[in-house]
């Protein structure tokens, strides 16, 4: 009896295979795959947004290592430039580039008669040439008098939005709305460009020159931005390495267990983690205010780089110390070694491929950094080079990241394309850097 | 002479009291090292550090002391009536020194001959000073050009005085460490004992760093608070800094920014940051974690303003014309969501490695007894790894916070410059697409272009550096306890 209404309350289960999974096990099961996919999802998020990153960066960029050129037969007109006719280069300096300008102008107008180009409401065909030509021509004239009088080719940057036109920046439709540059002006360029008068190729130029004013976009370059990037670096390496190795042994090999050990540890980690802004506070303060080193110098933003690239150094530095085991040490002890002798002459050299590591990856960090350095003036427009170092270190410079928030602040479209560019080439910088490091750590790192 | 000279000639007089050291040595152990207490190189040494260590240090000190005392000599010495109208005497002393540097550039003699004419020199020099790139705001009086003369004259004097000590006290140390060096004496002790004090002073570099950051910080943040009263700075409702003056200047519309940015960054990086790393930890296969690891490895050392230039290229106008349009909330392309989202990409390698190496450590028996149970990978990872590893967790995300609310460069370019606006309304406070700034960006705003260290809306940024100091330090500290304590739980 009981039987029987046990029986009818539950049935016996149905007898299931044990390869076949049960309602709940699928549903363990199913959680377990949804699980997975949650992990799989997140790892794709994340190599899709570095995909994504880096190819935004690369398509916006990638113009601005090609320039338009403009190549016109100048006719330097000893009348014009050099009225006196001695050459004597303080007088042609006397002649500003407004004097040069008419040059550029009869030059192109002559070509687009020599070539027999009509373009109906064509206004201003000299607007096609950057407005930095005519001080390009002047460097060159008044670096070689001689060539008044004669009739030379020069290679003209194009204008910026000439140089948008061919970059997919500026249409015929946008120029018609903009005060800059006419639908005319780019049928004429198209119309060089046919005949071969006009190109756009490599850009040097973009790597080795200054940086230009606002309306000239197609002048800039990082020439200064790298070379006082380059200072800075100098300056970190010359500074960091040897007090970051000098604090990371004191810390790993002698220093005793007590407070004041632990107060420098604890302080070290916390540096590492102050935002990089508060060191910039520290240097505008403290280098710029207090000592009166002068702004926008490359002794600096070094500096302030120095102290923030400090932690990461001996963090990196005492890891790789502590790696090197004790039996190291006590053999030299044993062999006679003072403790000073053991550490500088074997745990040191032991550890050395560990802390140049840090210190690449450390001078990495340094390279990439912005914020402390716009604090100390580093945002100043500079176009001239800084001079060699030690002096060069106290002259005006900026520096790649710095050089990249500037021209993000330009109005010109063409300034998102240089500071696109400009990350570029930080990018390389810092990958070689890192390939340099990744290389050392599989070359000389030992594991024991 | 140049600092470079002097320092070479200290430099070279440590070079030859080595040889000196070393050969002195020798020479009472009658030619024989054996005899020597230490290695010959040890007693070169130490005549080379007793040269270089005192006179190096002497040089540092006088090198900072010597401005601050020609600074207040020369300052106590201009009369009040040559401070001008809506002037004050640091803005004084800033043209003092630079009518010095020209002076300099000039080469004109320190002394002046004749007082009677200093009126028609004053007044001559300013355009001979722009002659030479330095341009001088005003006339220039006779009392600042005297006060310029005087600050050359003590410049002057000051250097020759510290070219002397500096060498005299590294000839003094060269005799004297000649002089007690023979064979008995316990050169490598002495060496060694310098050189850890060489150590020492190189360690607490890391303390006088932070001593910098807080005491600069605390000196103008305690000018700010006299220009500005403090009340208003931590609970007024509105930043409207007014270089005219009458600036509102709170700091809580700021930390509003700061903190919903953070937010959503935190958002968007947690939960993708914390599952990569348990997939890449415990499912992936090797191929995969060759490559999705180095990808976002890649990822965390691309510098902040790469990202801050992806938010303002093409995140930013991405989110406005794909969502803020069309849903009506708003058409400004850096807003909360862009800079956020970004933040978010930024932070996802850090939480990642973070929790990737938390989750390693915990022990592999834990994983062993859960799969003996009968629980599944997931289930394992849902009830006995994550919970083991919460307190590292907690400490990550927190470490991951504070470098959301230091970030700088990506809010610079992708959060706007408006402040919250909080007499608007809640709908606009909690807008994702809405510009908002925060407490990093207004410090570049306020210190950037021209300063004025004498204003509050200038110093209102030290005030903001020092807040941001004591969030950041606050979260680290925790975070960093929690992780300690965490980690001898199972070490």
């Amino acid at each position: 009896m009981t039987d029987a209404t046990a029986g009818a309350a539950h049935p016996a289960p149905k007898p299931q295979s044990l390869l076949a999974p049960d309602a709940r096990t699928r549903k363990r099961n199913a959680a377990e795959a949804r699980f997975r996919i949650y992990g799989m999802v997140a790892v794709g998020l994340a190599v899709i947004a570095l995909v994504f990153l880096l190819t935004s960066i690369v398509r916006n960029g990638a113009g601005a290592f090609f320039q338009t050129f403009i190549s016109l037969e100048v006719t330097l007109d000893e009348a014009k430039l050099d009225k006196s006719g001695n050459r004597d280069p303080e007088e042609m300096a006397k002649v500003s580039t407004f004097g040069y300008a008419p040059l550029i102008k009869d030059a192109i107008q002559a070509k687009i008669a020599e070539l027999g180009i009509e373009i109906e409401g064509l206004a201003k065909p000299e607007d096609l040439i950057s407005k930095e030509a005519a001080a390009q021509m002047r460097n060159f004239v008044l670096a070689n008098p001689d060539v008044v009088g004669t009739t030379r080719t020069f290679e003209f940057l194009a204008d910026g939005r000439i140089d948008g036109y061919y970059k997919d920046r500026v249409t015929m439709e946008s120029a018609s709305r903009d005060k800059n540059v006419s639908p005319e002006q780019l049928q004429l360029a198209d119309a060089l460009k046919d005949a071969g008068t006009l190109e756009t190729r490599f850009n040097w130029n973009f790597i080795t020159w200054p940086d230009a004013s606002e309306n000239r976009p197609e002048a800039s370059g990082l020439g200064v931005a790298i070379l006082g990037s380059f200072y800075m670096m100098i300056i970190v390496l010359v500074l960091a390495l040897p007090i970051g190795v000098a604090a990371s042994i004191y810390l790993e090999e002698f220093a005793p267990k007590n407070r004041i050990t632990d107060v420098i540890e604890v302080n070290i980690s916390n540096l590492a983690a102050v935002p990089s802004i508060v060191f910039g506070i520290l240097g505008l303060a403290i280098f710029i205010n207090f000592a009166g080193l002068p702004q926008s110098a490359p002794i600096v933003g070094g500096l302030v780089l120095t102290l923030m690239t400090l932690p990461t150094i001996i963090i990196a530095t005492r890891a790789s110390l502590k790696a090197v085991p004790p039996s190291i040490r006590e053999a030299a002890l044993g062999v006679g070694a003072s403790k000073m002798q053991t550490v500088f002459h074997h745990v040191l050299p032991l550890a050395a491929p560990g802390i140049l590591t840090g210190t690449i990856i450390g001078l990495a960090q340094a390279l990439g950094e912005t914020a402390p350095l716009l604090l100390i003036g580093m945002v100043a427009f500079v176009r001239e080079y800084p001079a060699a170092p030690p002096e060069g270190f106290f002259d005006p410079a900026s520096a790649l990241p710095v050089q990249v928030y500037n021209w993000t602040t330009r109005a010109d479209p063409a300034f998102v394309e240089r500071a696109s560019g400009a990350i570029i080439v930080l990018l390389i910088f810092l990958l070689a850097m890192n390939a340099i490091a990744i290389f050392l750590r599989r070359r000389f790192e030992r594991r024991w | 002479m140049p600092l470079f000279w002097l320092v070479a000639i200290v430099a070279a007089l440590a070079a030859a009291g080595f040889v000196l050291g070393r050969q002195r040595a020798l020479a009472s152990a009658g030619g024989d090292s054996r005899r020597l207490h230490s290695l010959p190189k040890y007693y070169g040494w130490n005549v080379a550090l007793t040269v270089m260590t005192p006179a190096f240090g002497l040089l540092a000190l006088w090198l900072l002391v010597q401005p601050v005392w020609i600074e207040s000599s020369v300052s106590g010495a201009i009369p009040e009536s040559a401070i001008g109208e809506g002037a004050n005497r640091s803005l004084v002393m800033s043209d003092v020194r630079r009518i010095a540097q020209g002076l300099d550039l000039l080469n004109r003699p320190t002394v002046q001959s004749e007082s009677a004419d200093i009126d028609a020199v004053a007044a001559a020099l300013r355009d001979d000073l722009g002659a030479v790139g330095i341009a001088i705001g005003s006339d220039i009086q006779p009392e600042i050009y005297r006060a310029a003369q005087s600050y050359r004259a003590k410049a002057g004097w000051g250097h020759t005085a510290m070219t002397a000590a500096v060498i005299i006290v590294a000839l003094g140390g060269l005799a004297l460490s000649a002089l007690v060096t023979d064979k008995d004496f316990r050169a490598r002790n002495t060496v060694e004992r310098g050189i850890l004090f060489i150590l020492i002073v190189a360690a607490s570099i890391a303390i006088l760093t932070t001593l910098g950051i807080v005491l600069s910080m605390l000196f103008e943040t305690r000018n700010f608070f006299q220009a500005y009263p403090w009340q208003e700075f931590f609970f007024g409702t509105n930043w409207a800094p007014d270089f005219r003056g009458n600036s509102d200047l709170a700091i809580l519309p700021l930390l509003w920014g700061t903190l919903y940015i953070s937010f959503i960054a935190l958002l968007v990086s947690v939960p993708i940051g914390l599952f990569a790393a348990i997939y890449l930890s415990e499912y992936a296969s090797k191929p995969v974690r060759s490559v999705a690891k180095p990808a976002i490895e890649i990822l965390a050392g691309i510098p902040t303003i790469v990202y801050g230039l992806f938010a303002l290229i093409t995140i930013g106008p991405m989110l406005r014309d794909f969502f803020a349009m069309p849903l009506g909330l708003g058409e400004s392309s850096s807003s909360v969501a862009t800079a956020g989202l970004v933040m978010g990409i930024m932070l996802m390698p850090f939480v990642s490695s973070l929790s990737d190496g938390i989750i390693n450590a915990v022990p592999q028996s834990m994983r062993d007894g859960s799969y003996g149970l009968g629980a599944t990978q997931s289930e394992t990872i849902r009830q006995v790894i994550i919970p083991a590893a919460l307190p590292g967790i907690v400490g990550a995300v927190l470490l991951a916070a504070s470098r959301a609310i230091g970030e700088t460069m990506i809010v610079v370019l992708g959060a706007g410059a408006a402040a919250a606006q909080f007499n608007r309304g809640l709908g606009e406070l909690v807008n994702p697409f809405e510009a908002m700034t925060t407490v990093t960006v207004k410090i570049v705003s306020q210190l950037t272009g021209d300063t004025d260290f004498a204003s509050p809306e200038t110093l209102v940024a030290f005030a903001l550096g020092l807040t941001l100091f004591v969030i950041t330090l606050g979260l680290n500290v925790l975070a960093l306890w929690i992780v300690r304590r965490y980690r001898e739980q199972y070490e």
